[in-house]
């Protein structure tokens, strides 16, 4: 019987960042290393540029802020915004808070996942979209709400959310 | 000459079609030849009437709404411009009851001008708060904010006052300013219309808290799912720095204070003040132990004064027109004017600034109108996802901090969201702890684990296993996170919960088979 303990394989390194990737992630650190509390505004320019933030430029933003990578993966994981796949060619992020809930959120709710197939944080399989829970998106007033990139739709009823999901993918 | 229409810009507004209103607009105009000047302003805030347009008449601004796209030419053909009648015509904006019955002292300027125009901030009495406090002693200015009764307005309701004269007396090399507008609260958006509708209000305020205390450096915390107020407020960073307001010479005074607004990332712990200084420095947004209070050692380890943006958007008009004319509104303990968002089943929702001691009965039927399904208002959630669900039989309660504390409720940042009696409340109690197990920062056990642990005693109890058992189970939870929680998303995620079994144990009761709780109680 042997006593080591077992090991689980250490992970696959990342995919390598693409040429594009490199200078998105070198731009916002050249650009923003240096401001006190760097490391969101760092993980937002990275997010804006590839739509997500690759495993494979936390070394390099470690390296930049003299971080540790498990301290920037830290980061990047605590926060809700921030993904490390790319996404689908337009996100839409639901809202799920009481204040849509009580104006047929949760039938929304259903209706989108049945109509797109994924379930959130899923991409549709053609590629088009992207589902995330989202929770308030100020449009209160105006519920239930959801946005569709960085566009705000509110008063969605079953057959406006048809019309969005026809549009973006088509 | 040209007529001046105003069609908002506000993100809520846009949400609902104000875009392609104003772009209809500027398109029949054109192809009419008539001169229409078009003034993208705040939202006046009758979100139930948005798209609301507005033409500036010899007889002042006339509204029509809400207008689709549809009914832009047909508004031009009654002569909209001239004020002409339409069957979407209110009259005179400020006439509208829904408006003429507010007490509108930090919303005076929202939805009335273009928000980054700075020559109509100053001549709507722009600026003469921060020029007042600029004459003045950082003690005075500390003093009359105390005064005045203020009393912090993103929820914990801590007087302004005297944590600004916590960090007027530190003694630090640096202090900073920050404001905390990580807005998560379902039900509440008046911060997002600050910096939609009236961004400067927010400068001005944040930099009399830099004169007043000895701060040079302001950051402004936004939440990310308002990338619409970020550029907007950047954009007024910006100008607000060229027209010399901001900088080093702060309106020709000598002193300095600069201002920068950062991207929270979808995490509602950081509206915890301490969980968002983390996060300002770039860290996890995990809360921090207290003591050391943040005016003492706050962002980067240097006294800071936390404010939410309420909170500073009630200052300059309180150094402009004297304390006593502000605690002059206002009911006890809980001085001058509360903005209060109506939300979810209302058939006029929007923003409605009232003194406080208005009743929650009076803002959901004379404001809300009632539910907008028309069905009875069944129960209402005050202060946003950690506030108590409130029966109808505490509709008459008036909105006052203490009167709320008094029931285990709490005002907040002054969120209302109603629901119809469709609604089942075992369901809002649990998501109540399954958006605390999500947003939980994991720092303290009662919050990480109490969570979790409660979405599955609320199934266990909606599936009749054990039911005595677990609903004493629910409350024994709910009185350890009360009590055991290091901040208030575990210490109050047993207010709805709590709230909901006390007032609607019908809706825990065991269920008819395909029957939803209120079916059941009923039958």
């Amino acid at each position: 019987m042997s006593l080591a303990v077992p090991r689980s394989a250490p992970d696959a390194p990342p995919p390598p960042l693409s040429d594009d990737a490199r200078r998105v992630v070198a731009d916002a650190l050249e650009r923003l290393a240096e401001l006190p509390g760097a490391l969101l505004p760092i993980l937002h320019a990275i997010q804006d540029g590839l739509g997500h933030v690759p495993p494979a430029a936390v070394p390099l933003i470690a390296e930049a802020l003299n971080l540790s990578r498990a301290e920037v993966h830290g980061v990047i994981s605590f926060y809700h915004h921030f993904r490390t796949v790319a996404p689908g060619r337009h996100v839409l992020r639901l809202c799920r808070a009481e204040a849509c809930q009580a104006m047929g959120a949760r039938a929304l709710e259903a209706r989108l996942l049945e109509r797109t197939g994924v379930d959130f944080h899923g991409t549709t399989a053609d590629g088009a979209l992207t589902i995330e829970p989202v929770y308030c998106l100020g449009n209160c007033a105006c519920a239930p709400s959801l946005m569709l990139d960085d566009e705000v739709h509110g008063r969605v009823d079953a057959d406006a959310l048809d019309a969005l999901l026809d549009e973006v993918r088509r | 000459m040209s007529v001046t229409v105003y069609v908002p810009g506000d993100s809520s507004a846009l949400a609902v079609g104000a875009g392609r209103v104003a772009r209809a607009i500027a398109a029949q105009a054109e192809s009419r030849g008539l001169p229409v000047e078009l003034v993208r302003n705040g939202s006046r805030g009758a979100y139930w009437l948005e798209p609301l347009v507005e033409v500036a008449t010899p007889a002042g601004r006339i509204a029509y709404g809400p207008v689709r796209e549809a009914d832009v030419s047909s508004l031009f053909d009654a002569g909209f411009l001239d004020g002409g009648d339409h069957a979407l015509a209110l009259g005179a904006t400020d006439d509208i009851p829904w408006f003429a019955n507010q007490e509108r002292l930090c919303f005076r300027r929202v939805g009335l001008i273009d928000p980054l125009d700075l020559d109509a901030y100053a001549a709507h009495g722009g600026w003469a708060g921060l020029d007042a406090a600029l004459g003045m002693t950082g003690a005075d200015i500390v003093k009359a904010v105390t005064d005045s009764g203020l009393r912090g307005r993103g929820g914990a309701a801590f007087p302004t006052g005297i944590k600004w004269n916590t960090v007027l007396g530190a003694q630090a090399d640096r202090k900073y300013i920050v404001c905390n507008a990580d807005e998560g609260d379902s039900g509440t958006f008046s911060d997002r219309m600050i910096f939609e509708g009236d961004p400067y209000l927010l400068v001005e305020g944040m930099a009399i808290a830099g004169i007043a205390v000895g701060a040079t450096m302001g950051y402004v915390y936004l939440r990310s799912e308002y990338p619409h107020a970020f550029r907007l407020f950047r954009e007024a960073i910006e100008r607000a720095t060229a027209a010399g307001i901001l900088g080093a010479d702060v309106r020709g005074s000598g002193r300095t204070f600069d201002l920068e607004v950062r991207l929270g990332a979808g995490a509602y712990i950081c509206g915890e003040e301490t969980s968002l200084l983390e996060s300002l420095e770039g860290k996890r947004g995990q809360v921090r132990f207290k003591p050391p209070l943040p005016a003492l050692k706050g962002l980067f380890g240097k006294p800071t004064v936390i404010n939410n943006v309420i909170s500073f958007a009630s200052v300059p008009d309180i150094l402009a027109r004297g304390a006593a004319w502000y605690r002059d509104y206002g009911v006890g303990r809980s001085r001058g004017t509360l903005p209060i968002q109506l939300g979810g089943n209302l058939k006029r929702g929007g923003l409605v600034e009232k003194a406080f001691g208005v009743t929650l009965r009076e803002l959901l039927y004379d404001w809300g109108g009632g539910s907008a399904s028309g069905r009875p208002i069944r129960a209402v959630q005050v202060g946003g996802p950690l506030g108590a669900y409130l029966p109808e039989s505490q509709f008459d309660t008036p909105l006052d901090y203490e009167a709320f504390a008094a029931l285990s409720a709490m005002l907040g940042h002054g969120g209302i969201v109603a629901f119809d009696d469709s609604v089942d409340m075992l369901e809002q109690a649990r998501f109540a702890m399954a958006f605390c197990a999500i947003e939980s920062c994991g720092k303290c056990t009662p919050c990480r684990i109490g969570s979790t642990r409660g979405v599955e005693v609320v199934d266990r109890i909606r599936a009749s296993l054990d039911r005595e058992k677990n609903l004493a189970l629910l409350r024994s939870l709910s009185d350890t996170m009360l009590n055991g929680s290091l901040c208030a998303l575990g210490g109050l995620t047993p207010y709805p919960v709590l709230s909901a079994l006390n007032h609607f144990p019908e809706d825990f009761a065991p269920r008819v088979a395909g029957a939803s709780a209120s079916e059941a109680a009923r039958a």
